[in-house]
């Protein structure tokens, strides 16, 4: 166990020193120096150019040799101190990503674990339900299929400019002020049900078609076969099945959630919603490497973890897993 | 073998368990948001603790018929509200929080008394006294003094990192004495420089500013603004900043200028329809959005009574002007003909009609803004003006010794209208034979391109709206030329000395002295039009459209309430639109 902890550490710390370094080099090729861009808008002399651009190449840790700034960036990081935005100068990069990260996370979480419930539920379901199986599979497929960013366009449209039920974006009404309040509350639910509506329609038929078809094969394999011809109920063989097939439709579960904190780019941006997908896309446009550098290891430190709570799981539930690690052939 | 029982069917305590771990997560975010606003501005809780101590209670909600919703100009989240932040301060910080000496109205042409209640220079034009208005307070309640003037004129001109130190390079002291501030001059006064730092630079307070390094003047945050102006700064976060009206304000006394609003709420940009959703469900009332085909809604079609500054044709006021600007140092744009040629092949109806539907107008070929016309000696227009014929293009051409080598067209990445526009005046030229390839590099990028004179062709308008044609001037001909343009100026790299020695004796020429200014700028408006060092195309508009389904009475062009409708950064504070805003009425209730 020690020797397998130990190991997975080692792969992670390697993953992570090569995801900083690649965080940090990525927006030093993008053409264009960002100080330079964010000063022009101040239409200086030389003289005051200079001096200005002294100041922000230091607040941005962009002085100094490759090496430095590579050093420096990496002592910034440990200290859990991102940097400053250059779109909200002089906002820090932690601040505008803790501001956003509660929405992302409200927002996906529940969409994608109740999605992989519900439709794991399904898919199952369906496996052995003929009925099920063509009228709840081919919905699954159209909404798989169907392009995200449509739905996102039909849903509020009908449900929030037909029929006025939710809030067509935003986090909340822009009338209120954050507080503890149940109108504060009730306007967050309105505006998070319409987003959290089209990501968990989408990833439910996803769900629901994999473990169809996994449980499928499951029940016609040869573990299944030996426990019918040794008389098992059809429930217990069910059973079985149903757990070998949740292994891989739980390693797409650990890599959701891994990238969750990256937020929906297309979801935050269709709603508006003040997630990180929202926070990412403007950082985008307004060149803000700092930010993008931030979020990014967000992302970076989310997936490894996520990564590495899925060997966890997979240890618990999977024999195989634990005997492999124990030095026994699988 | 298996060590846990499997797990059970489809349970409902289970759905609600990760339901109600959804909605503490969603809960959360809302502290979140709400101490982050806080703890990053403490302005916030100052104005709350202020109010709880006066016995109200904080407000939550904004009531619908005490608020304005503007949008149009946050990109994102607001985080500063230093008015010497150019490139990033909040709408509002200049014009709403803090405010100039005068403001400059362009209907009128005339520059209106605001801090100042009086400015005059002496019999020689060489001292300038300025008398700072009386009964002005601080939103700290302590009375705006001379000190805080000569403050910040002082800093303006003495710190090189202060934005406004070219508006104020020519000043050699500025002395309070009460409410009277004199300011001397190094030799002959830059009448058109200060004359601009007049309307443009904000007063700041010496208390709060004089506290920060003067290398940081323009950098610092300043999340707890202390201003003179109508509003302070209630609250903001991700999405939006809020600004409460001051209900002591000076300019109700003084200007019989009364808020019918309570609250401004400034709500931060998404997408164009996003904008035009929230526009027309009644959520935002005043837009300085850029929303194509916005005129196909105006004047009660299609039942939403949205407002323009003009109600025809071009709709939007003109606030700037677009211009194709190329490196006068690279062959072949170090050809007058072939520049030549490019003006004659252009055709900026094409601009205005098939990518902005009407919205805006081509420039004048001076480039100069309506507002300035008075200075535009239509005599030299008529001669050596230049408008889209073709084959006087090709005649052009054939002389400028071009060989169909490829020439590359910039805008940055992302600004669609001008992407558009570029693809037009990509046509236009290759249909008399030049070779021009459309580039959209990232802004930072363009911006690098453009400063260091890496490029061929682009399209920029960084000249607004001004009181002189000196800034327009000072833009096209400033010398020396450096390695790096960082003041934007001169971005065509056009060496003419004599034309810059024109520009120099407009700029020191005293701003009373008209008759002298219009033969200078006469002159230059000549060898811009014979040289082209570069050309303008059209003019953007200052987007503006008013919803009346909460407040009516917007600006209209042409009537008394003709203020300018801009929320925009060097608008908003230096123009009229405090006006503007102050002129808004609730709408009549529907019935």
């Amino acid at each position: 166990m020690r020797r397998f902890l130990s190991r997975k550490l080692i792969t992670y710390l390697i993953a992570f020193v090569i995801g900083v370094t690649v965080d940090w080099g990525i927006p030093r090729l993008i053409p264009g120096d960002p100080v330079q861009a964010y000063l022009s808008q101040f239409r200086l002399q030389p003289a005051g150019y200079d001096a200005l651009y002294k100041t922000m190449s230091e607040a941005f840790g962009t002085n100094g040799s490759a090496w430095d700034q590579y050093m420096h960036y990496w002592q910034s990081i440990l200290t859990w101190n991102m940097g400053v935005s250059i779109g909200n100068f002089p906002a820090r990069v932690t601040t505008l990503i803790g501001q956003a990260l509660p929405y992302t996370l409200a927002l996906l979480i529940p969409a994608i674990v109740l999605s992989y419930i519900l439709g794991n539920r399904l898919g199952a379901a369906a496996a052995r339900r003929k009925g099920l199986d063509n009228s709840v599979l081919p919905l699954g497929y159209v909404f798989q299929a169907m392009p995200y960013p449509w739905l996102a366009l039909i849903i509020p449209y009908l449900l929030a400019v037909v029929w006025h039920v939710f809030p067509l974006s935003g986090g909340y009404s822009n009338s209120l002020l954050p507080t503890w309040s149940w109108t504060f509350i009730g306007s967050l639910l309105t505006h998070w049900f319409l987003p959290f509506l089209t990501v968990f329609l989408v990833s439910l038929g996803g769900w629901a078609i994999g473990m169809r078809n996994l449980v499928i094969y499951e029940l016609e394999n040869d573990s299944s076969r030996y426990l019918r011809a040794l008389g098992a109920r059809e429930r217990v063989i069910r059973r079985y099945a149903y757990r070998n097939a949740s292994l891989p439709q739980l390693s797409g579960l650990a890599l959701q959630l891994g990238v969750v904190v990256g937020g929906n780019i297309v979801t935050e941006i269709a709603f508006q919603y003040p997630g990180l997908g929202k926070l990412l896309y403007t950082a985008i446009g307004n060149k803000d490497y700092f930010l993008l550098q931030g979020i990014f290891i967000f992302i970076i430190i989310g997936v490894l973890i996520a990564n590495f709570v899925i060997d966890l799981v997979f240890i618990s539930i999977d024999p195989r897993t634990r005997l492999s690690m124990q030095g026994a052939p699988a | 073998m298996p060590t846990r029982k499997m797990t059970g069917r489809w349970r409902p305590a289970k759905l609600v368990a990760v339901t109600a771990a959804g909605l503490l997560t969603l809960a959360t975010a809302a502290a979140c948001s709400s101490s982050g606003s806080s703890s990053s501005g403490s302005a916030p809780a100052a104005t709350g603790s202020s109010s709880a101590s006066t016995g109200t209670s904080p407000i939550t909600q904004f009531p619908r018929n005490e608020t304005l919703y503007t949008s149009g100009t946050l990109y994102s989240a607001p985080s500063t509200w230093n008015p010497y932040n150019l490139g990033n301060y909040t709408t509002g910080a200049q014009g709403l929080i803090y405010e100039p000496l005068f403001l400059y109205d362009p209907a009128k042409g005339v520059l209106k008394p605001w801090l100042a209640s009086s400015g005059t220079w002496d019999a020689a034009n060489k001292v300038y006294t300025i008398k700072v208005r009386d009964n002005v307070k601080w939103s700290d309640g302590q009375p705006l003094t001379g000190a805080d003037v000569a403050w910040s004129i002082t800093s303006a001109a003495t710190n090189a990192a202060n934005p406004y130190n070219s508006n104020a390079a020519s000043v050699a002291s500025a002395t309070a004495s009460g409410n009277t501030v004199t300011v001397t001059f190094k030799g002959t006064p830059a009448y058109a420089a200060w004359d601009s730092y007049l309307w443009k630079a904000p007063v700041v307070s010496k208390a709060e500013f004089s506290k920060v390094p003067a290398t940081q003047v323009a950098t610092w945050a300043d999340t707890k603004p202390v201003g003179t102006g109508p509003m302070t700064l209630l609250t903001y976060n991700a999405t939006e900043t809020a600004y409460q009206v001051k209900p002591d304000w000076w300019g109700s006394t003084a200007m019989g200028l009364n808020f019918k609003f309570k609250y401004l709420v400034d709500v931060v940009n998404g997408s164009n329809n996003v904008e035009l959703g929230a526009l027309t469900s009644g959520q935002v009332d005043w837009s300085n959005n850029f929303l194509p085909n916005i005129n196909q809604l105006i004047n009660g079609i299609g039942g939403y009574g949205f407002k323009t500054y003009y109600p025809n044709a071009p709709y939007m006021l003109p606030a700037n002007t677009a211009w194709l600007t190329f490196n006068t140092n690279k062959a072949p744009f170090n050809n007058v003909n072939f520049r030549k040629a490019m003006a004659y092949a252009i055709n900026p109806d094409h601009v205005v009609n098939n990518v902005y539907g009407g919205l805006v107008k081509a420039a004048d070929p001076t480039g100069l803004l309506p507002n300035l016309s008075q200075y535009v000696d239509q005599g030299v227009v008529s001669q050596y003006g230049f408008k889209y014929d073709p084959n006087k293009a090709k005649a052009f051409l054939a002389q400028s010794g071009y060989h169909g080598q490829q020439v590359t067209l910039q805008v940055p990445n992302g600004w669609t209208d001008w992407m558009a526009a570029i693809n037009t005046l990509a046509q236009d030229m290759k249909a008399v034979g030049i070779n021009v390839q459309t580039v959209t590099p990232e802004y930072a990028a363009r911006t690098t391109n453009l400063t260091t004179g890496n490029y061929d062709m682009a399209i920029d308008n960084n000249a607004n709206l001004d009181s002189t044609p000196w800034t327009y001037f000072q833009r096209v001909y400033n010398l020396p030329i450096q390695s790096q343009q960082t003041a934007q100026l001169n971005w065509e790299r056009f060496n003419s000395p004599a034309d810059w020695a024109l520009v120099q004796k407009a700029g020191s020429t005293p701003t009373s002295d008209t008759a002298s200014l219009k033969a200078t700028y006469g002159q230059l408006e000549k060898d811009f039009l014979q040289q082209l060092p570069m050309i303008p195309v059209w003019y953007n508009g200052a987007w503006f459209q008013g919803s009346t389904q909460h407040w009516t009475n917007y600006p209209t062009s042409g009537t008394a309430n003709d203020a300018i409708p801009s929320l925009w950064r060097g608008y908003i504070g230096s123009l009229t639109s405090v006006y503007a805003l102050a002129n808004l009425s609730p709408a009549p209730k529907a019935s």
